[in-house]
C-alpha cells in the first residue's frame, strides 16, 4: 500500500467518522419483526410501526396524540349533504421517495390514490393478488367493500369516493394504516420489469423516513427523507433494533443501546420512573374493560339492581391490585383520548350502603344469587380476569349478592356470550380506527345484540337513535354532541359497569426530545429530536 | 462399516416420519389456528374467517392436511410461511448461519473450559478444586437459561458495561453479510472495529448457551477420567517414568474421550433447544427465534419445516459421532 493511498484512507475515515458523529441516529428497541412492509396486507401494530408510520402517508391523518382527523395528503375535502359522496382535494408538490430501482418522475397525484384503493378493492386489478394467501386483510375486516361503491379521478388533484350508505367513520377509516398511499408509477415500473412483488418489499412512500435495509429478526434501517412535504425529520437515521424480550429491551435502554423502547413489562414501570436517565410517557390506551349486565336476565332487567351492583364495586382497589396502577378508572364506554368523550358524566362512587338501600327498594333486601363470568385469558384491557372476579365477588357479598364465578375456554366464552347465556360478564374492547362509532355500535348497538358484541343485550331506543344519527352525520361537532348525549343515557341506564382503560407506556431516554404518544398505540418518530 | 452405515440410514426414515407426525400433531393441538392468529386482536367476521381458512386449507380434515404436507415434502417442498410468504427452506438457510455461529462458539467454549476442568477435578480428586468443579457444574446444569442470560446481561452489560446487551453487531456497522457468519463477514468487511464488535456481541449468548454443555462435559470428563486413571496401563505408564502430562493427556485422556464424545454429540440437541431461549433473549436472528415467532403465529409450515430440518441436523450429527468412535478408539469396530 503506497503512503499516499494510506494517507487518503486515513483522511476518508476521518471524514466518515466526522459525519457519523454529526448525524443524529435514534435507535428504537422494537418488539418483533414486521410481517412485511406493505401495511395493506397485515394487521399488527408491529408491522405498522415499521411500515405505515415511518414510510407512508394517508389521505387524512390523526392529529398527534389524538384521534382527531386532520388533512394529510388530502389538503381538504367536502362531503355531500346525503353523506354519500366524499370529494378529496389532493396536496400539490408531494414527493415520493426513491431507491436503487426507482426514481420518481412525477409528484404524488390522483393516480396514486386510485391505484392504492382499487388494488385493494377490485379483484380484477392485475396486482390485486400477487401470491397465494396474501390478502388485503384490513380492507376486508373493516367491511370496506360494503362501504365504498366507486372511486373516481375528477382531475389530477381531485378524487371522489362514492359510498353505498352514509358512514361518518369512513374518514377515520382512511386514516388507518391499510389506507397508506403507494406510488402507482413505482408499481407500474416493477410490473413492467416482471417483478411487481419487489414493490411490496422495497417499499416507496411519501412519509418522513425511507427504508434503507432490513435484516429479519435483527435490524431495520431508515433515513430521513430530505424532500418530505411536512419538512425533513430532525433525526437523520432511524434504526429499529428488534428485541423481543421486554427485560432485554429495558437493559438496552439503560445502557443507551437504544433511546426508545416498545412495550415495557408493567412490573418494571416503577423502577423506570425512578431512573434519572429515563422518562416514562403514558397514555390511556384505546381500550375499555367492563362488566356487562345482561338486561334480558332477571333481576338485571331492573335498573335499581344494576345501579346497586355498580355502587357496590370498589373500583379503586381493582385499579390498584389488578392493574397495579397502570390504568385509568373508566366512567364511559370510550376512553378519554377519543373525541366526544363526555367529561360531564360522573363516575359511580363506591357506596355499599346506598347499594344496599337500592336493593331494599327493589324488593331484594336479602340480595340474590348471580353468575359472574370472568375472562379466561389476559387481555390488554384486563390483565387478570380471575382475580378481578374474586374482588368483585367479595364486594358484592357485602350487599348480599352471591356471585358464582364462571368461565369457559376463550372461544367458547365468546360464543356463549354472543348467544346471551350470561348474567354478569367481564368484557372489553380495543379500538381500531379512533372513531367513537367503533366502540358504540359493536358493543352497545341494537344490531350487536344478535350474535354481536353487545353482551349486555341492551337495546335502548333513545341511545340507538343517537348513535345512528351520529353514524350518518358528517359534521364532527354535531357527532360529538350526539355521542355525549348517548354516553349520558348509557350512564343513566347502566347496562354495563365501566372498569378501566389500561395505560400504555413508552419509556425513552432523557436525551430524546419531543416524543408524543400516539392515540392509536403507534410509535411515531417524526418530530423527535435528540439532545446532545 | 458400509452395512452399519446403511442400517443406521435405514432407521432415519421412520424416525423422520415420526417427527413430521409429532410436529404436525403438536402444533395442531395448540388452541387457535393460523387464520385466527392472522386476525389479531380485533377478530374477524365469520365469512372472512371461513374464506381465509379455506384459502389456507385449514377447513380440510387434519389427516388430509397431513398427507398433503407429506406429499409436498417428498417433492422437496417444505411450503411457504403463512405470514411472510417466503419459502420455509429459504428462510431457514438465511437464519441458520447465525444459529450455527452461536452454537459452535458455545460448544467451543464448553470444550475449552469443560475438558480441562473435568481433567483437573479427576486428577485432584476430593480436593477443593474437585468440589468446586462438581458444585459449579451442578449449578450450571440446573440454571434455567432465560434467567441465567438475564443475570449475565444485568452484570456484564448493565452494571459493568463490558459487553453489549444484545444483537450481533453494533448498529453503526452496516455491511453485506454474504456468509451469514457475522465474525467472518465483519472480518471481510474491513471496517475498523467491526470484528471486535461482532466478537463482543457473541460472548454473552455463547456463555449462556454453552453453560449446560459445559457442565455436562466437565462432569462427564471427570467421571470418565477417574475410571481410566485406575486402569493398569496408566499405572504402567507411570511406572515407566512418563511425565504427568504425558500420562494424563496422552494415555488416559484419549480413552476417556469416548463417553465424552457421545455426550458432545448429544449436546447438539441441547444446543438447538437452548438456542430457542438464548436467541430470543439476545435478539439473535437465528432459527430459534424464528421458530418461537412461528409458534405464536401458528405458522404451521414454518414450525413443521423448522422442526424437521433441525431434527435432520441432530440425527446427522449423532450418526457422525457414532462413526467417529472408530477414529478415536480403534477397539471399536463397526461392521461384520
Amino acid at each position: 500500500m503506497s503512503a499516499i493511498f494510506k494517507l487518503g484512507l486515513v483522511a476518508l475515515l476521518t471524514v466518515f467518522a466526522g459525519t457519523a458523529s454529526a448525524s443524529k441516529t435514534l435507535v428504537y428497541c422494537s418488539e418483533g419483526s414486521p410481517e412485511g412492509f406493505n401495511p395493506a396486507f397485515f394487521s399488527t401494530g408491529t408491522t405498522y410501526d415499521a411500515s405505515s408510520v415511518p414510510i407512508f402517508d394517508r389521505l387524512v391523518a390523526f392529529a398527534p396524540g389524538t384521534t382527531q382527523v386532520v388533512p394529510s395528503l388530502a389538503q381538504s375535502w367536502e362531503v355531500s349533504k346525503n353523506g354519500l359522496v366524499y370529494t378529496f382535494h389532493l396536496r400539490h408538490g408531494v414527493k415520493f421517495q426513491s431507491n436503487a430501482l426507482f426514481t420518481p418522475s412525477r409528484d404524488f397525484d390522483a393516480d396514486d390514490v386510485l391505484f392504492t384503493f382499487l388494488r385493494q378493492m377490485d379483484p380484477k386489478q392485475p396486482l390485486h393478488r400477487l401470491s397465494a394467501g396474501q390478502t388485503f386483510a384490513y380492507w376486508q375486516d373493516m367491511g370496506m367493500d360494503q362501504i365504498v361503491a366507486r372511486i373516481e379521478k375528477l382531475d389530477p388533484y381531485t378524487v371522489r369516493f362514492t359510498l353505498r350508505h352514509p358512514e361518518a367513520p369512513f374518514l377515520a377509516d382512511l386514516a388507518m394504516d391499510f389506507a397508506s398511499i403507494d406510488s402507482a408509477e413505482y408499481y407500474g415500473k416493477m410490473q413492467a420489469r416482471g417483478t411487481p412483488g419487489i414493490a411490496d418489499e422495497k417499499v416507496i412512500g411519501t412519509g418522513p423516513f425511507q427504508l434503507v435495509s432490513y435484516q429479519k429478526d435483527a435490524v431495520i434501517r431508515y433515513q430521513a427523507f430530505d424532500q418530505y412535504w411536512r419538512g425533513r425529520a430532525k433525526i437523520d437515521h432511524l434504526i429499529f433494533a428488534i428485541t423481543p424480550d421486554a427485560a432485554v429491551r429495558y437493559a438496552k435502554l439503560k445502557t443507551g443501546e437504544c433511546q426508545v423502547m416498545a412495550y415495557p413489562n408493567p412490573a418494571d414501570i416503577a423502577a423506570m420512573k425512578k431512573d434519572p436517565n429515563i422518562v416514562v410517557y403514558s397514555k390511556a390506551g384505546l381500550n375499555i374493560g367492563y362488566i356487562a349486565l345482561n338486561v334480558e336476565k332477571k333481576p338485571l332487567d331492573r335498573l335499581r339492581v344494576r345501579r346497586a351492583l355498580a355502587l357496590a364495586i370498589d373500583k379503586g382497589s381493582i385499579l390498584k391490585l389488578i392493574y397495579q396502577g397502570n390504568a385509568q378508572a373508566a366512567k364511559n364506554l370510550i376512553p378519554p383520548t377519543l373525541w366526544s368523550y363526555n367529561h360531564q358524566v360522573e363516575d359511580t362512587p363506591y357506596d355499599p350502603a346506598r347499594a344496599r338501600a337500592l336493593l331494599v327498594k327493589a324488593g331484594l333486601p336479602q340480595g340474590f344469587a348471580i353468575d359472574l363470568w370472568y375472562l379466561p385469558v389476559s387481555r390488554p384491557y384486563n390483565p387478570d380476569g380471575k382475580r378481578m372476579a374474586e374482588l368483585i365477588q367479595a364486594d358484592w357479598a357485602r350487599i348480599g349478592v352471591r356471585a358464582r364465578l364462571v368461565t369457559y375456554e376463550w372461544g367458547e366464552y365468546l360464543k356463549r356470550s354472543k348467544d346471551g347465556e350470561q348474567q354478569a360478564i367481564m368484557y372489553g374492547w380495543s379500538g381500531d380506527n379512533g372513531d367513537p362509532d367503533n366502540f358504540f355500535t359493536p358493543l352497545a348497538g341494537c344490531a350487536a345484540v344478535q350474535g354481536g358484541g353487545n353482551v349486555a343485550r341492551w337495546c335502548n331506543k333513545d341511545f340507538e337513535r343517537l348513535i345512528q344519527a351520529a353514524k350518518i352525520s358528517t359534521n364532527q361537532a354535531q357527532r360529538a354532541k350526539l355521542y355525549e348525549r348517548a354516553q349520558a343515557i348509557m350512564k343513566q341506564q347502566m347496562p354495563l359497569i365501566p372498569i378501566a382503560h389500561s395505560l400504555e407506556f413508552t419509556p425513552v431516554r432523557k436525551e430524546v426530545l419531543g416524543y408524543t404518544m400516539d392515540a392509536t398505540a403507534h410509535h411515531n418518530f417524526y418530530g423527535v429530536d435528540l439532545a446532545r | 462399516m458400509l452395512t452399519y452405515l446403511l442400517k443406521r440410514l435405514g432407521m432415519v426414515i421412520p424416525t423422520l416420519l415420526g417427527i413430521t407426525l409429532l410436529a404436525f400433531s403438536l402444533i395442531h393441538l395448540i388452541p387457535g389456528n393460523a387464520a385466527q392468529a392472522l386476525s389479531g386482536e380485533r377478530g374477524m367476521s365469520p365469512e372472512r374467517y371461513r374464506q381465509l381458512a379455506h384459502q389456507l386449507g385449514l377447513d380440510r380434515p387434519l389427516s388430509t392436511q397431513y398427507l398433503d404436507y407429506l406429499g409436498h415434502l417428498l417433492h422437496g417442498d417444505f411450503g411457504r410461511s403463512i405470514n411472510t410468504h417466503e419459502a420455509v427452506v429459504k428462510e431457514f438457510l438465511t437464519l441458520f448461519p447465525a444459529t450455527t455461529e452461536l452454537a459452535l462458539c458455545a460448544i467451543l467454549l464448553a470444550l475449552l473450559l469443560g475438558l480441562p476442568a473435568g481433567i483437573l477435578a479427576a486428577v485432584k480428586r476430593n480436593s477443593f478444586i474437585d468440589y468446586s468443579v462438581i458444585g459449579a457444574s451442578l449449578t450450571g446444569y440446573s440454571m434455567p437459561i432465560f434467567w441465567w442470560a438475564l443475570l449475565l446481561i444485568e452484570l456484564f452489560s448493565v452494571k459493568l458495561g463490558w459487553t453489549p446487551v444484545s444483537g450481533r453487531i453494533a448498529i453503526v456497522y452496516d455491511f453485506p453479510t454474504p456468509t451469514g457468519f457475522m465474525l467472518i463477514d465483519a472480518w471481510r468487511s474491513g471496517q475498523a472495529g467491526a470484528f471486535r464488535s461482532a466478537l463482543s456481541h457473541l460472548i454473552l449468548p455463547a456463555l449462556a448457551l454453552g453453560t449446560i454443555p459445559l457442565a455436562v462435559i466437565a462432569r462427564m470428563t471427570r467421571s470418565a477420567m477417574l475410571e481410566v486413571l485406575r486402569e493398569d496401563y496408566v499405572r504402567t505408564a507411570r511406572a515407566k517414568g512418563l511425565s504427568w502430562f504425558s500420562v494424563v493427556c496422552v494415555h488416559a485422556l484419549r480413552n476417556a474421550l469416548i463417553p465424552v464424545i457421545t455426550v458432545i454429540g448429544l449436546q447438539v440437541g441441547t444446543l438447538l433447544t437452548g438456542a430457542i431461549l438464548t436467541e430470543t433473549i439476545f435478539s439473535w436472528p437465528g432459527i430459534g427465534k424464528w421458530l418461537v415467532e412461528a409458534i405464536h403465529r401458528r405458522d404451521y409450515p414454518v414450525v413443521q419445516g423448522g422442526i424437521l430440518i433441525s431434527a435432520c441436523i441432530v440425527i446427522s450429527v449423532n450418526l457422525a459421532v457414532d462413526l467417529l468412535y472408530g477414529v478415536v478408539n480403534p477397539r471399536i469396530r463397526h461392521g461384520r
